[in-house]
């Protein structure tokens, strides 16, 4: 397996650089509380009105670790291959900031619940076995979320919320083995996908349940790895694609004109799309770890991990793979329909509904990432919101397939659907669209066709074969377009005879 | 291991701990007194004892996913000596 986009270059002043990319995914686990309070964790409250005291961090408060946030970390795990550490415990982060009433984040840095595991990407979705490429997960551990600051609230006050602080994330570190802005983005856009089926988190980007602290270098190719800079929390597979792209630049910029790259922390800012030294974080890697004494190390029971497993779905990977060989579907179907969860369950409950999925599955694979997704894209809708549900597009997909309804009718009955939510073959019933398949019924309004057009059929069978379709048109539109297709072109050329 | 009054400074600053000059000069001394008594410990060989890691003989106690605590925002801003609007307020951080 190769990767074209292995050979992402930048031109320097002295020569082709290599960029070398390593990402620190934060997602936030999907929980009803929060990771050692019994706040609540949903989007959007009042601020400071999803806040315990344990959160705010007042004195003598004590943590309790949420066995979902451990559940969904392993889980998570289990999902990359990875290895689940039995033993693990928690280290507390130590710096103060306004967000972090504790002055520390409670995290785990020496051992953490996961260790290494692995994601396999892809930077052609229409075909993806054919551009793969795996990149090692160096480890997941849990940790808190920090409050919220505003500054755009009052001219010499910042306001803190604190509902999202001890919300649980797992920090998900991958190796550096991105080369391109491009690999990144599928790198992020698998694990997403990965955490979506695995539920243990949205992956809702735009409301910072996903972020990703970007680390970047540069070197000669074959060369040690550069010196790296971190750019926080990017929430976007496009601004992480800027980040990159910028980084880079920037680092080739500083060397070849003499400099050095200082290990530091970088803030992306989008409106000038530049990242920025944020120095108020020079200290920031001198976090005096140690282990919390309010939490004792967490151990897990083989019992515990083996129904994590049990409790996993089939991953997007298997998936395609079985839609392909088993179903099978084109590399382009199984990849569209297996890159989303709810895609997946949504066209498997249309399988359901026949003891013979492989029959139908090809042609119900088109007919959904065309027309349902046409029509799903024009309304702004997701699947999960379709007006037309998997068993009406079943009864449909069926009545194309017994030949009731040829395809270009199936599409009119689907758009009668959308508007009214009645099924198929009501719908064919009450408007007549039932296609016409009986040939003494269509033998006849060919002899009227060949009848009125006595000049064409002459010129036909004098070697215009180009005419054939002029013929076939004719005859659908005197039956208004329900006759049968393959009837027609059959009963027009045993009638009209060899052209020429 | 010994620590440099530079040292001493820069994890006074980490610390949010305001420390003078004299201070200083005087911490120098005594932390390394303190790392000093807990180096002679490093003499005692338990390359073969697990670490202990907690003096009770407990497990970690975990809690069900169930929201149990929050709305109680009055109580949360009590002591702030700057809440509006339900926020904290705090001095302008903006990198």
């Amino acid at each position: 397996m190769s990767m074209t986009e292995s050979t992402y270059r930048i031109q320097g002043g002295t020569g082709e650089w290599e960029v070398v990319i390593g990402l620190e995914v934060h997602a936030q686990i999907t929980t009803n509380a929060k990771l050692f309070s019994g706040a609540s964790t949903e989007f959007g409250a009042e601020p400071n009105t999803q806040v315990s005291l344990v959160d705010a961090a007042m004195p003598g408060m004590l943590p309790v670790l949420n066995k979902e946030c451990v559940r969904q970390a392993v889980r998570t795990g289990l999902a990359i291959d990875a290895q689940i550490n039995k033993y693990s415990r928690f280290d507390r982060k130590n710096y103060f900031y306004a967000d972090l009433p504790q002055g520390y984040q409670i995290s785990q840095l020496y051992h953490p619940i996961v260790g290494e595991g692995k994601i396999e990407i892809s930077l052609d979705e229409k075909d993806p076995d054919a551009h793969g490429k795996t990149i090692g997960v160096e480890r997941i551990h849990i940790e808190q979320d920090a409050g919220k600051l505003m500054h755009d609230q009052h001219p010499t006050m910042s306001y803190v919320d604190l509902n999202r602080c001890g919300v649980a994330l797992m920090e998900i570190v991958s190796m550096p083995d991105m080369t391109s802005p491009k690999e990144a983005a599928a790198y992020v856009r698998k694990l997403r996908s990965i955490l979506r089926y695995v539920g243990s988190c949205d992956g809702n980007m735009e409301q910072g349940s996903m972020r990703a602290d970007v680390n970047v270098s540069v070197r000669k190719p074959g060369d040690e790895l550069g010196t790296r800079t971190e750019t926080k929390n990017v929430n976007s597979l496009r601004y992480i694609q800027q980040v990159i792209e910028y980084e880079a630049q920037r680092q080739v910029d500083v060397i070849e004109s003499g400099g050095d790259i200082v290990q530091e922390t970088r803030l992306f800012d989008p409106d000038k799309n530049e990242t920025r030294s944020m120095r108020s974080k020079e200290d920031a890697h001198d976090y005096r770890y140690f282990p919390d004494p309010d939490l004792l190390p967490l151990e897990l029971e083989d019992d515990f991990i083996f129904d994590c497993k049990a409790s996993l779905p089939e991953l997007p990977d298997e998936k395609r793979a079985r839609y392909k060989n088993v179903l099978g579907l084109s590399a382009y179907n199984a990849a569209v329909l297996t890159a989303e969860h709810e895609t997946a369950i949504w066209f498997e409950e249309l399988l359901e509904t026949t003891d013979e999925p492989e029959k139908i599955a090809s042609s119900a694979a088109n007919w959904l990432t065309s027309e349902l997704f046409g029509a799903l894209n024009k309304m702004g809708l997701s699947i999960e919101k379709s007006p037309v549900s998997p068993q009406q597009a079943a009864e449909l997909l069926g009545l194309v397939a017994d030949g009731t309804i040829s395809g270009k009718i199936a599409k009119q009955v689907f758009e009668i659907m959308l508007e009214t939510g009645d099924g198929a073959a009501k719908i064919v019933e009450e408007k007549g669209l039932k296609q016409e398949s009986d040939t003494g019924a269509i033998e006849k309004v060919i002899a009227d066709v060949m009848a009125a057009n006595e000049d064409k059929v002459a010129q036909y069978r004098g070697g215009k074969d180009k005419l054939f379709g002029f013929f076939v048109g004719q005859t659908m539109k005197a039956m208004q377009g329900k006759a049968n297709p393959q009837v027609v072109n059959e009963l027009l050329k045993k009638t009209l005879g060899p052209a020429g | 291991m010994s620590v440099d009054k530079e040292t001493v400074k820069k994890i006074a600053n980490l610390s949010r701990i305001a420390v003078t000059e004299a201070e200083a000069d005087a911490l120098v001394p005594e932390l390394n007194n303190i790392l000093g008594w807990v180096e002679q410990l490093s003499e005692v060989d338990c390359s073969k004892v697990e670490p202990m890691t907690a003096v009770i003989p407990n497990k970690l106690r975990l809690r069900d996913d169930v929201v149990t605590d929050g709305n109680i925002r009055d109580k949360v801003i009590a002591n702030a000596p700057a809440a509006e609007h339900g926020f904290f307020g705090v001095p302008k951080v903006i990198e």
